[in-house]
């Protein structure tokens, strides 16, 4: 447990075992977290952001300069925290150290360059007065990150939270805990300040329900499932009011038009959906074809989702690893059989890998209808639904028709397709002729039950940011 | 270094080798096309220290033509990720800081600079702008704007294209930071006049940028004098901007110049003679070190030189007094060695322009309470030199001297000394002196100048806007302000079918 850039034991003193999912295997034992240590830790975040601390005080310029030199050791080690994700979470080697680690550094270098550029306003009122904004940290910051990309959704949150002034608790999810336990070294070896970011690993019910109750907690941010995302929001409301963000989970709509380049569509459908063991809050999870390209498009995809390379997530060929735990892997065999049940026609996979613990064959299902179990529900794996679509007002109504409204993806050549359903559709991101578009600049959040607020780009600053208004009544006298 | 991130001084580098002296065109060192070349001085001790390649319109044709090619659309530049652009205006910070002392010690020789200020504020200034700059690449966004019918519309915030930009000798290595910087920042590319006083660490910097990784043509340099060089910039055809730092008056040649050749946006950092306002309840040994600061910093030349002290009455004596025990502190000398506070001034036409002004102050009236002559056998050394009981009518309290001359005046009512402090063609900055909230507020609102200071004096930093109100310029340098002179806005509007909010 990293508090105070000290690594401490648990209070209670038990400990925790994390595995790796590849082998299914204990990887080693982390420290378990509970209240008394999420206290501990806000104690000395709170500490860390008292008025004349030196992080309080600190140059905004020097705050972004801390950031990219977190970067720049991330950098240095990214052999090594590709390595411990991918023991930890099953996913390709190659991709944690071109995707995730990747992303990673980015981020740091985007928030790390606005530090120094979050601007109040001087705002003419009416009357003789003075009047201005502060764009304050918000205080304290509990951020509470999932498994499927540990490190990655950590600095999505460490990153603008810094760059903003606060200071922060993080709860990493009890599957994957390593990473972020690494990054910990890595910043007291930059010289954040103590107690500015701490780290208590443990479980949900404990840890992470101390965090959303916590009275000394400003903020919450969470990434993780919605029906986690509701308790936390339910328990910041009763607890302290303490602002809530939260990116939660999707059914994402991806449309495919006829007068698409279809070999595009297939590929971007594809990896849209199988990337990361299907394991994504993005996942194209319905895939809607326009008829007169149905048929082929789904001999297309079945092609491409038989070569998909499952296997040891170490080897470089390797595409597809393990699922997170058993828990997963038994949801997602439960969904694969629902569709079989439900009517939906398997083109290929549908089952584990004989051999293995917690592998899943690539599993695409076609003549999936909306009322399928396949085509409400997040399945978080391996599975490709397929459905057929008329019209573009018709599959606009049903790509809508659902609680979710995390990301949509179109592909189309037509412009004024691609202009109209990007604003039909309900989704906090639209990606166009392309897929898993995500860049540090700009914006990603859900519509509805997908999340509230956004994060990355210059809209995250709103989210780590209290605003202050200032008026300074001028002598009548004078005037 | 100290905990503050503030490097200790260490001793200028011995044996300085000046290895740049040509034109930087592609990243590749030209000699000038007509063969010529100038000669470059140290203002301390008036020995030349080098010759430097002589640029004129032809070699600033050869530079437009290779800004132009690297702002070519499909161009390595112009399809560079912004992030990426951000990343090597960050590797440029670095090899600076690698090359800190090399910087400094050139500066201080080349420029008169006294070589703590070179090393600590000098390099440390172009080193936390180039950060800054570098941060906000990936950051200029356009808009998307719900427009009246059934349109989807947007702006990009598009870079300019070729930016000429002349800067002075009295700030020569952070101004090419501050020009470059927001320009290569948005995405320009740039043609760079240094002065001919001071063109050597500008050149120095040129093969930062090439080894920095920039790609050819987006940053080329041309030394050279301002009739010849400057002036085919001014009327350049294919340069889109020009951004000038100097005099005003050679700032109107430059914008009429403009006009009349492309209609080449401009922007202008000019002259100042700025007001400092003393009330009576100010801190007065912080005010008095303040405005004390505020003239005589880098020997008077600088564009915000609060070179008209505006002092309350009731505390005027005792403000004189405090000064010039302030100016005594002096110790004159050749900036490089250590212990040495004041430097020369840049050259002779400056020294005896200063002299001349010294002159005219005490033929009019004025009480010299200190220095008022040269200093030294060689070299251009001017005392540091303060004149009280000098009227708004005198040459000195109406004509920027640039030079180690303060000038304190007298003031009874609030509203008569903001007349008083308004009442010229400049407006670069101000100063105010007080702890009464209204008339800091008041008085801030009240003058006429680009940046207003309470209860502090000093030179800019990244994060805020600079530039001057009347004819002390035109547009802001740095922050967010700064990148607006460096994009040119483009508005795009696509019909579609039905649009929806």
């Amino acid at each position: 447990i990293f508090i105070n850039n000290e690594w401490h034991e648990s209070k209670s003193g038990k400990k925790f075992a994390t595995y790796n999912p590849s082998t299914v295997e204990k990887i080693c034992e982390v420290e378990e977290g509970d209240k008394p240590d999420v206290d501990k830790a806000v104690e000395a975040a709170q500490a860390a952001f008292q008025r004349g601390s030196p992080w309080r005080r600190m140059d905004a310029l020097s705050r972004g300069q801390l950031l990219h030199q977190l970067a720049d050791l991330m950098e240095r080690d990214r052999t090594v925290l590709a390595t411990l994700e991918t023991m930890d979470t099953g996913k390709p080697f190659l991709h944690a150290f071109f995707i995730d680690l990747e992303g990673c550094i980015k981020t740091l270098r985007y928030f790390a360059g606005w530090a120094d550029k979050i601007q109040g306003r001087t705002i003419p009122t009416d009357d003789n007065v003075v009047c201005f904004t502060r764009h304050e940290p918000v205080g304290v910051c509990g951020a509470i990150t999932p498994w499927n990309f540990p490190l990655l959704m950590l600095v999505w949150k460490l990153a603008p939270a810094l760059c903003c002034g606060n200071t922060v608790v993080v709860k990493p999810a009890e599957q994957t805990p390593l990473t972020a336990l690494y990054l910990g070294s890595l910043i007291k070896e930059v010289g954040f300040p103590p107690g500015v970011v701490n780290i208590v690993t443990g479980f949900g019910p404990t840890v992470g329900a101390a965090i959303s109750s916590h009275p000394q907690i400003d903020k919450i941010a969470f990434t993780g499932s919605t029906e986690v995302g509701k308790l936390v929001k339910e328990a910041a409301s009763r607890s302290n009011l303490k602002r809530v963000t939260l990116e939660l989970g999707g059914k994402n709509p991806c449309i495919v038009c006829a007068d698409a380049d279809l070999d595009l569509a297939v590929e971007c459908a594809h990896q849209g959906v199988f990337f990361n063991q299907g394991q994504c809050c993005t996942a194209a999870s319905r895939v809607f074809v326009e008829e007169q390209i149905y048929a082929e498009f789904v001999r297309r995809s079945v092609e491409y989702t038989k070569k998909r390379p499952v296997g040891d997530p170490f080897d470089a060929r390797t595409e597809q690893g393990p699922q997170i735990d058993q828990k997963q892997f038994d949801k997602i065999l439960d969904l694969i059989e629902s569709g079989k049940k439900e009517g939906a026609k398997l083109e290929c996979g549908g089952s584990a890998m004989e051999d293995r613990g917690l592998f899943i064959k690539p599993t695409v299902f076609s003549e999936v209808t909306d009322n399928m179990r396949i085509a409400k529900e997040e399945i978080f794996g391996p599975v490709q639904p397929i459905l057929k679509f008329k019209n573009i007002e018709e599959v606009i109504k049903r790509a809508n028709s659902t609680e979710y409204g995390l990301t949509a993806a179109v592909f189309t050549k037509n412009l004024d397709k691609a202009l109209k359903l990007a604003s039909a559709l309900e989704s906090g991101t639209v990606w166009i002729n392309c897929y898993n578009a995500i860049y540090a600049q700009a914006p990603f959040g859900g519509f509805k039950m997908s999340g509230n607020g956004r994060e990355l780009g210059e809209y995250a600053l709103s989210e780590y940011t209290e605003v202050k208004t200032v008026t300074i009544k001028l002598d009548d006298k004078n005037h | 270094m100290s905990s503050s991130g503030v490097p200790d001084l260490p001793a200028p580098l011995a044996n300085l080798k000046i290895q740049y002296t040509k034109i930087f065109i592609n990243n590749e060192w030209h000699n000038s096309v007509s063969g010529k070349k100038f000669p470059v001085f140290n203002p301390a001790t008036e020995e030349k220290l080098c010759e430097v390649e002589e640029g004129d319109m032809a070699d600033v044709d050869k530079a437009v033509k290779a800004a132009r090619q690297a702002f070519q659309i499909g161009s390595p530049w112009r399809t560079m990720d912004a992030s990426e652009r951000g990343r090597l205006l960050c590797r440029l910070a670095d090899l600076i800081e690698r090359d800190r002392l090399l910087l400094a010690t050139l500066e201080s020789m080349n420029a008169g600079k006294v070589f703590a200020n070179s090393y600590l504020m000098d390099l440390g200034g172009c080193i936390k702008t180039l950060r800054y700059c570098a941060g906000w690449a990936d950051k200029i966004q356009g808009r998307t704007i719900p427009i009246d019918g059934n349109f989807f519309t947007y702006t990009r915030h598009e870079p300019i294209g070729v930016c000429g930009q002349i800067i002075p000798w009295n700030f020569p290595l952070i101004l090419v930071i501050w020009k470059i910087g927001p320009a290569l920042s948005c995405g320009n590319t740039v043609i760079l006049k240094p002065a001919e006083q001071t063109p050597l660490t500008a050149l120095h910097v040129a093969s930062l940028i090439k080894e920095a990784g920039f790609p050819p043509g987006v940053v080329n340099i041309v030394p050279g004098y301002g009739p010849t060089a400057g002036a085919a910039i001014s009327s350049h055809m294919d340069i889109d901007k020009v951004a000038f730092t100097g005099s005003t008056e050679v700032g109107k040649m430059i914008k009429e110049a403009a006009g009349k050749s492309n209609l080449k946006r401009v922007a202008l950092e000019l002259g100042g003679k700025s007001p400092c306002i003393v009330f009576a309840d100010a801190d007065l040994d912080s005010a008095v070190e303040s405005a004390h600061q505020g003239v005589f910093f880098h020997q008077g030349q600088i564009c915000t030189a609060a070179s008209r002290l505006f002092v309350e009455e009731s505390i005027y004596d005792e403000f004189v007094r405090k000064s010039v025990e302030r100016v005594k502190k002096y110790v004159l000398g050749n900036p490089l060695t250590p212990g040495v506070n004041h430097g020369p001034q840049i050259d002779k036409e400056q020294y005896d322009k200063i002299l001349d002004l010294i002159e005219s102050g005490k033929k009019e009236g004025a009480k010299l309470e200190c220095g008022g002559g040269p200093w030294g056998n060689k070299g251009y050394f001017i005392q540091p030199t303060v004149f009280s009981n000098v009227t708004d009518e005198m040459r000195i309290a109406k004509e920027e001297i640039f030079g180690p001359v303060q000038q304190i005046m007298k003031f009874k009512s609030l509203d008569d000394v903001i007349k008083r402090a308004n009442n010229t063609f400049y407006g670069l900055a101000a100063g105010i002196f007080t702890n009464d909230i209204d008339k800091a507020l008041t008085v801030s609102s009240a003058l006429q100048a680009g940046t207003v200071r309470v209860n502090c004096y000093g030179v800019g930093s990244a994060q805020i806007p600079f530039g001057g109100f009347k004819m002390s310029g035109n547009g802001r340098e740095m922050g967010e302000y700064g990148l607006y002179e460096y994009t040119e806005v483009k508005t795009v509007t696509m019909k579609i079918s039905q649009k929806n909010s």
